[in-house]
């Protein structure tokens, strides 16, 4: 049974994706050049994701989820190190390739074979990932 | 131009759905760097049938749909070295920072946790300057 939401929400959310226009590149780097030609649909697929989103949380409080098991706890506000960093990387590879984890799966299908290197590429990076932050953990603080 | 605005507010709203479902269902965060990540590097094992599953539909609906439009297209660069660069830093990055445009930016902002929210103002401030600085290289 999770399994088979599992899959409709996958469906779902690639729909969404390739609707949006997520899935061409070039939308994705006209928004992010906010000093050139920019692009403002991706603010409007945000606010039309955060909007379901917002209410599904508002419904969480006394409830479990339908197939049991309990809602994520409420994450540390802390920030770290490996937040920035990783965000910073992150932000680097998106504005160069224009692809995110999610839009990057759901063009699998005809990316092509760019589309195929950068899947690749994108799981060495998660393999090794906690590689790095375990380094990045144990070194110390610094300004 | 609003042609496009209208369909990126349906399309999100489908995102926003589908993100919805997953939690109130299957109580889950539908993030995809964690849901690749966590079967990647094996933290997630546990979970790998949902995660699998999440992954296949999100993989074959828009495979469906784009062929039934009749293709579509990524306007991906042609340039492997950027692709690949761009690849590692999306993989490392994301798992780094535990979270990415769909964990941090549509499920942390819409809770308003301070860690979604800031994750995301420094990807997108990092993206932006990247554009700037490579606009020519990346061509387009």
């Amino acid at each position: 049974m999770r399994a088979v939401s599992a899959f409709i929400v996958g469906g779902l959310f690639g729909a969404g994706l390739l609707i949006s226009g997520m899935t061409d590149t070039t939308k994705v780097q006209g928004w992010l050049d906010f000093f050139g030609d920019w692009d403002p649909t991706l603010a409007f697929v945000m606010g039309g994701a955060i909007i379901p989103m917002a209410i599904a949380w508002r419904l969480t409080p006394d409830r479990a989820p339908v197939l049991g098991g309990d809602f994520p706890a409420r994450p540390t506000s802390e920030l770290d190190t490996n937040l920035v960093v990783g965000s910073i990387l992150f932000g680097v590879g998106w504005g160069l390739s224009g692809l995110c984890p999610g839009p990057s799966i759901a063009s699998l299908s005809f990316g092509g074979w760019g589309g195929l290197a950068f899947v690749a590429a994108m799981i060495a990076g998660m393999y090794v990932a906690p590689q790095i932050k375990s380094r990045l953990d144990a070194a110390p603080e610094s300004a | 131009m609003p042609q496009d605005w209208l369909l990126g507010l349906l399309g999100g709203g489908l995102i926003g759905l589908a993100a919805a479902m997953y939690l109130l269902i299957n109580g889950r965060i539908m993030g995809a760097s964690g849901i690749l990540g966590g079967l990647v590097d094996g933290s997630g094992r546990h979970a790998w049938m949902e995660r699998g599953a999440l992954l296949l539909g999100l993989l074959v609906v828009p495979a469906v749909l784009a062929s039934m439009m009749g293709g579509s297209e990524t306007h991906l660069t042609s340039n492997w070295a950027i692709i690949v660069i761009a690849g590692l830093c999306v993989g490392v990055g994301t798992r780094m920072a535990n979270g990415c445009t769909s964990g941090h930016g549509v499920c942390g902002i819409s809770r308003l946790s301070l860690r979604g929210i800031m994750s995301t103002v420094v990807y997108i401030g990092a993206g932006a300057i990247t554009i700037a600085l490579f606009r020519s290289m990346l061509g387009g």
